[in-house]
């Protein structure tokens, strides 16, 4: 049949994703590292990247616990930031066949990345996706497990401006979404928001009071 | 069971929920669009909430200190295009050798 012959295949998808190995290794070391010298814990690290799998988010919690806020600010900020897979996934919710639960586990291999490469044909294709999403989960876990073991053999840890590392992936994450003038003015309603905030307010409320910035998308 | 863990289990248990939402849920039904301007908006608007409270935060007190050079630094390097890992490096570096020189 000439159709078998371009149907994408998982290890098309493998292939499609292999330029990109060196972001979620460098990223995976980074969460390790981080985790391990903030005291958050290596085996919670590793769950967490098996679990998660999903690099802002991870980083969100670790950073908020670190900086001294509450449980319920660490999770709403990184569910808060994932938010963005409930619409993600939309996009690609009739490529999934099968029974709800084969659905449920194919849809774990959506991450950005892996939802961005599946789409590059002009329409999603589901092995693409699947593959590109577990090439990533499997460079993700074990590069996190690698960089707890780094991570044990720093000293003192807050001496190495880890805190300001925190400040500058997220900040490089936020740029891309910075191009589209509604971003930047929402952006800059949560930065002002969590500077009026950080004077009167726990460590992490500022952050979660942030987010109704994005209410900005009411607007026309 | 401590902090971590309690995150650990909430944070991946909605990250599942959110991958899955479309897929197992929602079918082909879409969002309303204000709807989905508003989750648009959210990531970038957490990552600058984020960003200014690793520079800015302290003990329920705004402290200015060696974190914003490193931060500025590292601004540089991203308007530089340099790769997010470089662009960490740099802060951490920059903050480390400002607190041994202060």
């Amino acid at each position: 049949m000439a159709w078998s012959a371009t149907a994408p295949r998982i290890r098309d998808g493998v292939r499609a994703a292999l330029p990109l190995a060196p972001s979620p290794i460098l990223f995976g070391l980074s969460f390790g590292v981080l985790s391990d010298a903030t005291g958050f814990g290596g085996a919670a690290a590793v769950v967490m990247s098996a679990t998660t799998f999903s690099g802002a988010a991870q980083f969100a919690s670790v950073s908020v616990l670190d900086a001294g806020g509450t449980v319920v600010a660490a999770i709403l900020a990184a569910v808060f930031l994932n938010a963005r897979y409930v619409a993600i996934s939309m996009t690609v919710s009739s490529i999934f066949p099968g029974g709800r639960l084969r659905r449920l586990v194919e849809s774990q291999a959506i991450v950005d990345e892996s939802w961005a490469i599946s789409g590059r044909s002009g329409r999603f294709e589901r092995p693409i996706l699947v593959g590109a999403g577990l090439f990533f989960y499997v460079l993700w876990v074990a590069s996190t497990a690698l960089g707890t073991v780094l991570g044990g053999v720093l000293e003192n840890p807050n001496e190495l401006g880890l805190d300001a590392a925190f400040a500058a992936l997220f900040l490089a994450l936020a740029v891309p979404y910075l191009r589209e003038r509604k971003a930047r003015q929402a952006a800059a309603l949560a930065a002002g928001i969590v500077l009026v905030l950080i004077p009167f307010a726990p460590a992490g409320v500022p952050i979660i009071a942030a987010a109704v910035a994005c209410l900005l998308g009411l607007r026309r | 069971m401590s902090e971590a863990w309690i995150v650990v289990l909430a944070v991946g248990a909605a990250t599942v929920a959110s991958k899955a939402a479309g897929p197992v849920l929602v079918g082909r039904r879409q969002l309303p669009s204000k709807l989905r301007s508003c989750i648009d908006l959210l990531a970038p608007v957490m990552l600058i909430a984020l960003v200014v409270t690793q520079t800015f935060g302290g003990d329920e007190e705004i402290e200015v200190d060696a974190r914003v050079v490193g931060v500025g630094a590292a601004l540089i390097a991203i308007a530089l295009r340099a790769p997010v890992i470089v662009a960490m490096a740099v802060a951490a570096l920059v903050t480390a050798l400002l607190r041994l020189a202060v």
